[in-house]
């Protein structure tokens, strides 16, 4: 098999993050103002104001049922998908208003990858899972599919593992490697954002370190979101990170930041008592 | 074993144990005396040329060649009309219909009792309007499209339930990684909803296979070889119900004939069972 140049993925990017230098500046890819989900009467959460920094992993942390996998899914409109659930407010993806009525959303998802708690590949071979979609896309060159492929399943650390044998069912893979193919699956469409929900808590101890350091690895090429339970992890990997918390029966941002000033001298009373574990 | 026994509540567990063996044994008892009874005095009428030829003398000589023949056809029409009619409303009814809906409930409730209708009352309504309003005649086509209303509600409802089972996981992966809707149902659910829909077919595929009162009024009993899907044409089950009702001297021939029925329904069914479990899989994995 011919060694295929690790900057493929790159090669085809549109984001200039590859030759980011020491002196790079912050800038907000993903804004979110006064954002509040409801499901029919039941509010999610409220008047989320947050704003997401290019090329960096953000944190979304805080106690179950206040709100972070929902505000995920509003970011690539998955919530289309939800019988009687409505969203307020305005996101902005770059140049894109998410919320607008005449965005079209398939186009939108394929620049906003997600990854979901439990792996779900397709029940399809393992190339069928990353050559669907990129098919859909109306890539049709054959050649430069099993490029795609082969990239993304390196830059997952996925290559050597499944190699020979491509053709085999997807879930007959380990969990771990199954989250892996999964995002190998989003990475393969040139995703600008990844959405992360809870990656690593269905999986086994070793496989979560795996995927963790993937994660870290994708840092710099995308702009990450990542909803997890696990603080310290949360700690290890995140640049920035917002605390959600529940106030009223509804989710709330209480206060967002760089992850250095979150864990460590963090300005909200509750993300004190919840970072040093006494609360969630 | 033996030393519990001896205590009052492992009694009532003997009594339980005998009652539902025993209820399982009686039906397996029937189906056996019933398939013995159809083979002993069936299978030494059934040869190539019992399959082949024209019937004679009102069935009681010859074979059952033109009646092959009809019921293929009449399963043929009421396949091609129920088959897309019916994955088309469950496809609508599981994926485009919130359960709530208005819509929703009339269409699953009529398809329910649509279901429970007696089928000599399908007959009379085929006759009505296949045969008479719209001008079919007697014939393989009316008794075909009576099938199909027929078989419909059976389908649509197990199709239905078919994508029901696919786990929603699915759906928003799918959604996800920007795939269409149209591709989504086409490439990834309708496989998935494969099973139910054989289960759907062969439900349906037994009821409109073994259906004499439906027939007996739209598609007729001309025992001839049809010669077009407007010709009359006489089912196999029709066939079995006039040699042992209206002929005299024919039941050797009626027996032959249940016997081939009953050949045929069990090859569909495991036909079905195969696919379900090794073609359809398969081609599904590796597409």
């Amino acid at each position: 098999m011919r060694p295929v140049e690790p900057s493929i993925i790159e090669q085809r990017s549109r984001h200039p993050l590859g030759d980011r230098s020491a002196s790079y500046e912050p800038q907000p890819f993903v804004e979110v103002d006064r954002l509040s989900l409801y499901y029919g009467e039941k509010p999610a959460f409220q008047d989320v104001t947050l704003s997401i920094n290019k090329g960096y992993i953000t944190a979304l942390v805080g106690p179950s049922g206040c709100g972070k996998t929902s505000f995920l899914t509003c970011l690539n409109r998955l919530t289309d998908l939800i019988a009687g659930c409505r969203v307020s407010g305005r996101i902005m993806i770059d140049t894109r208003d998410v919320l607008a009525s005449d965005i079209d959303v398939i186009q939108l998802r394929r620049r906003i990858g997600m990854i979901f708690q439990k792996p779900n590949p397709f029940p399809l071979t393992i190339r069928r899972n990353l050559e669907f979609p990129l098919r859909e896309q109306g890539l049709r060159d054959r050649e430069q599919i099993a490029e795609i492929i082969e990239a993304t399943l390196r830059d997952v650390g996925l290559w050597d593992e499944v190699k020979d044998r491509l053709n085999s069912p997807a879930l007959a893979l380990s969990g771990g490697q199954q989250q892996r193919l999964c995002i190998a699956r989003a990475l393969a469409l040139l995703p600008e954002v990844l959405l992360l929900d809870e990656p690593c808590s269905a999986l086994d101890p070793l496989s979560s370190g795996v995927v963790e350091d993937l994660i870290v690895s994708l840092r710099d090429r995308y702009t990450v979101l990542i909803v997890t339970h696990n603080l310290v992890q949360a700690r290890r990997i995140a640049d920035y990170a917002a605390l959600f918390w529940i106030k009223n029966g509804a989710g709330r941002l209480i206060e967002a930041g760089p992850a250095k000033q979150i864990f460590e001298e963090p300005r909200d009373p509750l993300t004190a008592a919840y970072v040093s574990g006494m609360r969630g | 074993m033996a030393e519990t026994l001896s205590r009052p509540q492992d009694h009532r567990e003997w009594f339980a144990f005998v009652l539902v063996w025993g209820a399982a044994a009686l039906v397996t008892a029937v189906f056996c005396w019933l398939l013995g009874d159809i083979i002993w005095h069936g299978l030494s009428h059934v040869s190539w040329t019992f399959l082949t030829t024209s019937p004679e003398n009102a069935g009681r000589r010859g074979g059952i060649g033109p009646i092959l023949v009809s019921t293929s056809l009449i399963l043929g029409v009421c396949l091609a009309v129920s088959l897309p009619i019916g994955i088309g409303t469950a496809v609508l009814l599981a994926e485009f219909t919130s359960d709530q809906s208005l819509f929703g409930r009339m269409t699953r409730r009529s398809l329910d009792v649509l279901a429970g209708v007696p089928s000599i009352v399908f007959g009379l309504f085929g006759n009505a309007f296949f045969c008479k309003a719209l001008g079919l005649g007697f014939s393989i086509l009316s008794g075909g499209l009576t099938l199909a209303c027929m078989v419909l509600p059976i389908l649509i409802r197990s199709t239905e339930e078919g994508f029901r089972a696919v786990p929603a996981s699915y759906r928003l992966s799918a959604a996800a990684l920007g795939l269409s809707r149209s591709t989504t149902l086409v490439h990834l659910l309708l496989p998935a909803a494969v099973p139910g829909l054989l289960v759907g077919l062969v439900l349906g595929i037994g009821r409109a296979i073994a259906e004499t009162a439906a027939l007996i009024f739209t598609s007729g009993y001309v025992d001839r070889m049809p010669q077009s899907l407007l010709d009359s044409g006489r089912a196999l089950s029709i066939h079995i119900f006039d040699l042992s009702m209206n002929v005299a001297g024919g039941d050797a021939n009626a027996y032959a004939s249940a016997l081939v029925l009953v050949v045929l329904l069990l090859a569909i069914n495991g036909a079905a069972s195969w696919l379900a479990t090794y073609g359809l899989h398969r081609k599904i994995m590796t597409v």
